[in-house]
């Protein structure tokens, strides 16, 4: 087993939320399985209390629709979300602060700008704006997520490279003739890998958050059920029906804290010099 | 001067520390002891020199005596008696009150002994507030004292200055205030020169002698440069692998080594004696520099003026094809930019650089890039020079591949080029955090041969190495040179080095170009004064002279 396996799973944080996360992730891909009927659909009597019906174990809300379909095709919803949404703003934050940190000068100042300019704006109001303005739709609330979460890899990002350009493997690379952009993507790009990591495994939680309060104002896609149209749905409920809006809130935390540990665990992994918390 | 301690009648003299059959075990390593059955003495007034390469234990030893070692680390027997008393068995609250107070330390890297938020008077004053002593108007006097002790000048203005404006020495001469703020009778220095300049070096090693023979302290001394025992020591013990190999007299260690390690070891420091080579040198210059002129320009702010820092300023020299030239400097001189200008790492501000019939200066980096196969370089860290996430076979292919070459064909070259520099096939596939420093400036060398260039620039490229290490090193470059007719840009601090390997050397000093020419007239007639002040700090010259005729024969 590598040493970066190894120090990973004597995480017992890392290896818990590690778990938590397969758990969803298995409920989720088995939810068409589980649930063969759609989430949207009346199944039984509304308000039925959880832990009171067999058929029902989640209970149903005032609609008489199934809360366990609803969190079960609501995991599908955050996680792709959370993933792609991620991946994009991963990619543009690459790309740009790529660039900023190898180039410097006038790029570097352009980018820095934008960047920054980007940063002033609260993240969730952006978001809200471009969901608003590109009316709600999956599409539009991975781009929106997206648009609002690269800013912050692509200063990580230009650190990185920023330090990395000076080290002599780097010069190597250039006296030995290599293209700038096969050296910004073979010899400064994976020694820049582990930071980058920990950061998008943090910002995976950070998207669920966003896509929930999106849908929990009513700017989520119409056509797939998600933990925060969930809470939206039932707040006005919330006297009465209270496990309505609990239910999909705790898949809520549970996801999240359990991708933030397992965030915590790469970061002692991956980095050497705090390596000495799991270790003697 | 010094009282040379008598060892014959040592016997009713008790030792300043007698350190006997010290043993630390090294769980994981590669060998089963860290040290192993170490016994030596040090008297009062008396400086040993403990000599070894990296990993012989010697830190160790040191370590064990401040009870400073890291704690997967415990002696497992012996004993370290300091004054009569067992250090192994004193609680850390015993060893406290005598870390400091009885035993100085001065550390290889002066800038991380010190503490850089806090001015130096403060720092040094501390250390006597640490353990109590000179309260009051006393304590600030006596940091002044220290000061003036170690000759750093004015020390009423340089107390409230902060580590950062200090260079170098300076530094560590700051810490050698603090080690002997409290008039240790033993003080332990590791590697104190290793950092430093060869005019820095021969300054305070000198310091450490004078403060010495005037305190009667007892100094164990850590070195891996047989140049610098021989002008420092007067007893030598050589650690090889965790075990002491060798102790005796300074100058019978030096003068007839024993042990076969000895003699490997010393037989590895450079002469500093221009050797002539039969080299066939061609008449036309490959590379022609012409008032090379580099400025470094600080950007200034609003509030902030512009700082142009002159660099190199107006250096012209010329290297033919199969000739070997050295640009020596201390750091600082500029030696290091005019390497990076003549790859084109940076940007020049006038002159020429003339390579191969073609001034080079003026072109883009995309128009130099199909040239720069012909000129390469050797770095001077072997561990920040290697991608650590590529094998060795990618480092050595990537030059090659982004030439066109295909990467089976790349490969198996790399495979004859490891060959060339001693290194197993079987490194093709490993990473270079599983070699030696050595090993890694090896991979290095190949990389550089795998372009086949006429030119090679190396910058510093054996100063991290160990002197053994060091002389394997430079035989190779020496033996490839000739092979191949490659022309070698050799940029070095320590004229010894410079002296092995070139036919002709250049003097740096300040930016400038203060003495060019061949070798033997360079280091045998120099007509500069800086450059015979270069000639004077090689460590080790009286002892260098002494073994000339023995190691020419």
């Amino acid at each position: 087993m590598s040493g970066f396996a190894r120090r990973f799973l004597r995480n017992t944080g890392a290896v818990a939320g590690l778990m938590i996360l397969a758990a969803i992730l298995v409920v989720a891909l088995a939810a068409p399985l589980l649930f063969p009927d759609s989430p949207w659909m009346m199944v039984a009597d509304p308000l039925i209390l959880p832990f009171q019906d067999g058929q029902y174990p989640f209970g149903t809300d005032m609609l008489g629709r199934d809360i366990g379909a609803g969190l079960a095709y609501g995991a599908r919803v955050s996680l792709m979300i959370g993933a792609v949404s991620t991946a994009v703003a991963v990619l543009a934050g690459i790309a740009i602060g790529a660039a900023a940190g190898y180039h410097g000068g006038w790029v570097d100042d352009l980018l820095m700008r934008v960047t920054e300019f980007f940063q002033t704006i609260p993240q969730l109001a952006m978001a809200v704006v471009l969901v608003a303005i590109l009316t709600p739709s999956i599409g539009s609330i991975v781009a929106a997520i997206a648009i609002v979460s690269w800013p912050p890899v692509a200063r990580l990002v230009r650190g990185e490279f920023l330090t990395l350009r000076e080290r002599e493997f780097v010069q190597a690379a250039v006296v030995i003739g290599q293209h700038p952009g096969r050296i910004m993507l073979t010899q400064i790009l994976p020694n820049a890998m582990s930071p980058i990591i920990i950061t998008a495994s943090l910002m995976v939680a950070t998207a669920i958050l966003t896509e929930s309060a999106l849908s929990f104002l009513g700017l989520g896609d119409r056509n797939m059920m998600s933990w925060g149209f969930m809470i939206g749905a039932s707040r006005t409920m919330l006297r009465e029906a209270p496990w309505m809006s609990l239910m999909p809130g705790v898949a809520i935390l549970l996801t999240v804290l359990a991708i933030n540990l397992i965030g915590e665990g790469l970061n002692d992994a991956l980095n050497p010099q705090l390596r000495h918390r799991g270790e003697d | 001067m010094r009282t040379m301690p008598d060892h014959s009648t040592s016997a009713d003299v008790a030792p300043l520390l007698r350190v006997r059959d010290l043993t630390v075990p090294l769980p994981g390593g590669e060998r089963p002891y860290a040290v192993r059955d170490v016994s030596f003495d040090i008297a009062r007034g008396e400086i040993l020199c403990i000599v070894g390469e990296s990993g012989s234990g010697k830190s160790i030893s040191a370590g064990a005596i401040m009870g400073l070692l890291p704690h997967h680390l415990t002696p497992e027997r012996g004993e370290i008696l300091f004054d009569g008393v067992d250090l192994l068995r004193l609680s850390e609250t015993e060893m406290l009150a005598r870390r400091g107070r009885q035993i100085g330390m001065i550390f290889q890297e002066p800038m991380s002994a010190l503490n850089p938020t806090m001015r130096i008077g403060d720092q040094i004053a501390e250390v006597m507030a640490v353990h109590g002593t000179h309260p009051g108007p006393a304590r600030r006097k006596r940091v002044l004292d220290l000061l003036d002790l170690v000759g750093l000048p004015d020390p009423a203005t340089l107390q409230h200055v902060y580590p950062f404006r200090l260079s170098g020495g300076q530094r560590q001469r700051v810490v050698i205030a603090m080690a002997l703020a409290l008039e240790p009778a033993l003080l332990i220095a590791d590697e104190p020169t290793t950092a430093l300049d060869v005019t820095t070096q021969a300054q305070i090693l000198a310091l450490i002698k004078r403060i010495q023979a005037r305190m009667g302290m007892g100094v164990m001394f850590i070195t891996h440069d047989f140049g610098v025992v021989a002008d420092i020591a007067d007893r030598i013990a050589v650690m090889e692998k965790g075990v002491l190999v060798e102790q005796g007299r300074a100058t019978e260690v030096l003068d007839s080594p024993r042990h076969p390690y000895t003699r490997h070891l010393i037989a590895a420091v450079p002469t500093g004696r221009a050797v002539p080579r039969g080299v066939t040198v061609e008449d036309a210059p490959l590379l022609a520099v012409r008032n090379l002129i580099k400025t470094y320009t600080t950007s200034g702010g609003p509030f902030r003026p512009k700082r142009v820092v002159p660099a190199v300023c107006d250096v012209s020299f010329e290297v033919r094809r199969g000739e070997a030239l050295g640009i020596v400097g201390e750091s600082g001189s500029g030696k290091s930019t005019i390497g990076k200008c003549l790859l084109k790492l940076q940007g020049i501000d006038g002159g020429e650089i003339v390579f191969d019939g073609q001034d080079i200066a003026p072109l883009s980096q995309a128009a130099f890039r199909p040239q720069r196969r012909r000129l390469q370089m050797i770095f001077q860290d072997p561990f920040a020079s290697l991608n650590p996430r590529q094998t060795v076979g990618r480092i050595l292919t990537d030059g090659p591949v982004a030439g066109g070459e295909a990467r089976a064909e790349a490969m198996a070259r790399a495979r004859t080029l490891l060959d060339l520099v001693g290194l197993p096939a079987s490194a093709l596939e490993r990473y270079p955090h599983e070699f030696s420093g050595g090993q890694r400036q090896r991979v290095g060398i190949a990389r550089a041969l795998a372009l086949q260039p006429d030119l090679i620039v190396a910058d510093e490229s054996v100063s991290a190495l160990d002197v053994s290490v060091q002389a394997q090193v430079l035989a190779l470059l020496k033996d490839l040179q000739k092979r191949l007719g490659v022309a070698l840009v050799f940029i070095t601090h320590d004229l010894r080095v410079a002296a092995e390997v070139c036919q002709r050397i250049a003097v740096m000093h300040r930016g400038c170009l203060v003495e060019y020419g061949p070798s033997a007239e360079v280091l045998g007639a120099s007509r500069e004064d800086y450059t015979r002040r270069l000639i004077e700090a090689m460590p080790g010259r009286a002892w260098d002279a002494r073994r000339q005729p023995a190691s020419a024969a």
